[in-house]
């Protein structure tokens, strides 16, 4: 299960940056980021992975798509894809990055801080999906919270100001 | 903690009521402003409502009074980490007392709105305004803990804001407004320090647990207690006009009349008042900073009187007489009369807008006078009136009711509450003879008290009319709807006294065993000093000549034959006009704080320290450095994303390196 | 336990995301590979909350709410570019040279 998607959602992010169509890049990215949903649920994050589907899949793929529409970027004209020496930087950048970060994932984990294996599977059964994240949320990070609000707003206004034609 | 009887469940509906009443005349002010009859209905509806369940509560208070506070919680409102705040009611005795006041003055001023603002286009406004405000005034004397009288502090103030800019077309009354917010903002500000204090030494911000663990906390006269109180009475003197923040008071006059009767007589700036007796444990264990309380409030007393004596504005004068009555109330919790402070409060609100509803009542007639023959007159001004009893008998009785009882005439509500204020303070003389001192300063403030209150009923009602040949006719009785209210204060203002009679009188002394409740903490810490029955009968006696020596000095003193019309009158010279200018306090304020402030702000900070250090030296020096090294550094900018995106990459790759090496 | 596969799949999909803005000259694309390596650092969170409790998803909620943020401003952004030089090629926006 957890392989298919992970195929999945590597497929997708693969073709997302290969293909010419700026359409097609997006519609391969929402595949990747569904697939990323599945892993989430996978991962006892079924709350994490409804927002990713509405917030990421939904709203704001959406609005990728929204904007390559409304520019008329849909027949990739020329590609915009770099040269051979372009390829092959991006292609010896990220073989090293992978390389790194594989010794980095292969690091074990503080011990003390590990919970017991099935906590949080358990905690969502008890006290539903929702809990597992609204408590620490609305508690311990209730400031940032609000501070988060704050910021979504500043984008609103941000948005708005830069989209306009005049002001 | 006995069991709260099923009728206090009630309370959270007397302050949903006028919440309800806001959204309802504010969606009228929107869709329907004409629909009158439906806007009155409401907005004196929810205040009638709330009024009778109000007495519904109070009567369950009464048949069994709790010994601890009944804490209504609600919903936790910011469970934020050890801070635990929840939004609760409370219902005490003191609470109790406060609702009455609140809910029945305002459901009169309600009523007189009716007629006062009956033909103005912001009617719906109006009446969504008010009710707003009352929510907040509920809301404030009903939370249970700091933060929650916090939010009804802040709502008054803004609903102050509001209604004295409620014309807000004219920049006179829009300035007056935002004076008010910003003094204000200073008192606030000593609010929230203190409530910062408060919770940072007790852990707590509910009233219930600070005051439980204030004994075991803070040492007596210590330096914390010192701070907190301070604090929290700089909030006060903001809300309640007391010196140096009192100047917004006068200028709030600038709103319609039954505003400045509910919210700056009766309500709003009581509750600096309230605050002190509330958190009457807290001020008996700081004595210092009682005594400013005291101090503060006799000064205030004795100053705002002095200016009324010359002030020719109607709607001033009962403001200033507001701001020299609130100084008695906060004389009498200063000394730790807390009971005495709030009986002040009480009968204060009956006859303070008893008189500014009827002074209301005159501006109107006289401003329709004006406006019918169309000339230009200050319709507030009383060299403009004169002989008003004539024309409006009924007002003018009335009035003359609130003036006694304010002035202290025995037997109106003012006499006893004034008296008590006075009496306790002499009584702690024993302990300091600093107290004979704030005792004599009331003292001569309630002479003065008598003689300016005499001189506006004077100049208002006697003499020979001043208003003018053809707009005489066109003055008249106002209706019943605005006059009516005025009788039943007219009642308070007469009967409110007996609630706390001295002791020497029989049924004595029930207010103050009433709220024994509340204040017996702090009474904990007084030295309460007893005066003998010949002392408080002589006390009586003293107060009651004061009255008489002032009501028939100024009676003798004063010719209202004389008094010219406002355009033709001289100009006052030498301390008439330093009284009518209010001792210039405005013009220092504006000279000492605010020109030296932009001043500094304008030559110092901005010029000098700004546009020439910062800017010049430090920015434009920097720039310069940085200009050079970027001038330099510009060689490597290709300008294209991609490249720095690469040497970005690279860069990461490096660090990640070199921290998987460590 | 999936810690180590989801992490790896993390790790990968990273890196695919910056090969891809170091691959394209769209910008609407290279926001695409950004938004990827914002959820590849999302799974690294979610699959770590697995193991050290639930305080990773609140993070990945922040994240989330920064990427609609940025996704918000930074297509306004493209919007303004578009319409100020009728391309979204970043090698014809070069005003950043010196």
């Amino acid at each position: 299960m957890f392989w298919l998607f992970a195929a999945l959602a590597v497929g997708g992010a693969l073709m997302c940056i290969t293909r010419r169509s700026p359409v097609a890049s997006a519609l391969w990215l929402v595949q990747t980021l569904f697939s990323l949903a599945a892993i989430f649920v996978l991962l006892d994050a079924q709350f994490i992975a409804a927002l990713q589907v509405m917030v990421y899949a939904g709203a704001i793929m959406v609005l990728f798509l929204f904007v390559i529409m409304l520019l008329n970027l849909g027949r990739g004209s020329a590609t915009d894809m770099r040269g051979w020496t372009g390829r092959l930087v991006a292609l010896a950048l990220g073989l090293l990055l992978v390389t790194e970060l594989w010794v980095l994932v292969r690091s074990p984990l503080a011990s003390p801080l590990q919970l017991p294996a099935g906590t949080l599977s358990r905690v969502a059964q008890e006290q539903g999906v929702v809990a597992v994240i609204s408590d620490s949320l609305f508690r311990t990070y209730l400031v940032p919270f609000e501070v988060t609000s704050v910021l979504l707003l500043a984008a609103i206004v941000g948005a708005v100001v830069l989209a306009k034609r005049r002001l | 903690m006995n069991q709260i009887p099923s009728a206090v469940a009630w309370t959270w509906l007397i302050v949903a009521l006028p919440l309800a009443g806001f959204v309802v005349n504010g969606a009228f002010s929107f869709f329907a402003p004409n629909a009158k009859r439906a806007i009155s209905a409401v907005g004196v509806g929810v205040l009638v409502a709330a009024f009778a369940v109000a007495v519904v509560v109070v009567r369950a208070v009464g048949a069994a009074p709790p010994e601890e506070p009944w804490i209504l919680t609600y919903w936790s409102w910011m469970p934020a980490g050890s801070l635990q705040l929840d939004f609760a009611l409370q219902v005490d005795q003191l609470s109790a007392v406060m609702l009455m006041v609140v809910t029945g003055v305002s459901a009169m001023i309600h009523i007189y709105s009716v007629g006062y603002m009956g033909e103005d286009p912001g009617y719906a406004r109006y009446f969504a305004y008010l009710n707003l405000f009352v929510f907040f005034m509920l809301v404030l004397v009903l939370g249970a803990n700091f933060p929650v009288m916090f939010v009804g502090w802040e709502g008054v103030g803004l609903c102050s804001y509001l209604l004295i800019g409620f014309w807000y077309e004219d920049k006179v009354n829009a300035d007056a407004g935002k004076k008010a917010f910003i003094m204000n903002r200073i008192g606030d500000f000593g609010f929230l320090v203190a409530m910062f204090l408060i919770f940072q030494t007790t852990g707590s911000l509910d009233f219930r647990e600070v005051f439980a663990a204030a004994p075991a906390i803070f040492e007596v006269g210590g330096a914390t207690i010192t701070l907190i109180t301070l604090a929290l009475f700089l909030g006060c003197t903001g809300k309640s006009a007391q010196i140096p923040l009192y100047t917004w008071l006068p200028d709030a006059m600038a709103g319609p009349t039954p505003v400045s009767a509910l919210i700056h007589a009766a309500t709003m700036v009581t509750a600096g008042v309230y605050l002190v007796a509330r958190a009457n444990v807290l001020f008996a264990m700081a004595p210092i900073s009682s005594a400013v309380v005291a101090g503060v409030g006799a000064l205030t007393a004795l100053y705002a009187a002095t200016i009324a004596l010359k002030q020719w504005d109607i709607k001033k004068i009962i403001a200033y007489s507001t701001v020299s009555q609130l100084g008695y109330m906060f004389l009498g919790v200063g000394v730790g009369a807390y009971a005495s402070g709030i009986f002040h409060l009480a009968t204060h609100a009956f006859f303070k807008a008893l008189m500014f509803l009827a002074a209301g009542s005159v501006i109107q007639t006289l401003h329709h006078a004006y406006h019918a023959t169309g000339r230009h007159e200050d319709a507030q001004d009383l060299r403009n009136m004169g002989g008003l009893q004539r024309y409006l008998p009924w007002t003018a009785a009335l009035m003359w009711v609130g003036g006694l009882a304010n002035i202290g005439v025995p037997p109106l509500a003012g006499f006893f509450s004034k008296d008590d204020i006075l009496a306790r303070t002499f009584a702690r003389g024993h302990e300091a003879p600093l107290f004979y001192l704030f005792w004599a300063l009331g003292a001569v403030g309630a002479l003065l008290t008598a003689f300016y209150m005499t001189r506006l009923m004077a100049y208002a009602f006697h003499g020979p009319n001043r208003t003018g040949e053809r707009e005489r006719e066109h003055l008249h009785e106002a209706p019943w709807v605005m006059t009516g209210p005025l009788v039943v204060l007219a009642l308070g203002a007469v009967a409110a006294g007996a609630i706390n009679l001295p002791a020497v009188l029989p049924g004595h002394e029930w207010l103050a065993r009433w709220l024994e409740p509340v204040t017996f903490m702090g009474g904990l810490y007084l030295v309460e000093g007893q005066l003998g029955a010949a002392t408080e009968w002589t006390l009586l006696a003293l107060a009651a000549g004061i009255a008489a020596i002032g009501m028939i000095g100024a009676w003798q003193l004063l010719k209202p034959a004389v008094l010219k019309p406002a355009r033709e009158a001289p100009a006052e010279t030498g301390i008439q006009r330093v009284l009518l200018r209010k001792y210039y306090v405005d013009e220092i304020y504006d000279t000492l704080l605010v020109r030296p402030l932009a001043w500094l702000s304008d030559r110092v900070l901005w010029k000098t320290i700004d546009a020439f250090i910062i800017d010049g030296v430090a920015v434009n020096g920097v720039a310069r450095v940085a200009r050079l090294v970027g001038w330099v550094g510009s060689r490597l900018q290709t300008g294209q994303v991609g490249t720095y995106v690469v040497i970005f990459v690279l860069g990461t790759i490096v660090l990640l390196r070199a921290l998987l090496r460590s | 336990m999936l810690l180590g596969p989801a992490l790896a799949v993390s790790a990968i999909l990273f890196s695919l995301g910056v090969a891809g803005v170091l691959l394209r000259r769209n910008a609407i694309i290279i926001f695409m590979c950004v938004e990827l390596m914002l959820n590849a650092a999302n799974l690294a969170f979610v699959a770590l909350a697995q193991q050290l409790g639930p305080d990773g998803q609140v993070i990945v909620f922040f994240v989330m709410a920064v990427a609609a943020a940025e996704a918000a401003v930074g297509l306004a952004i493209v919007l303004a570019i578009y319409r100020h030089k009728q391309t979204l090629d970043i090698q014809n926006l070069n005003l950043l040279r010196g």
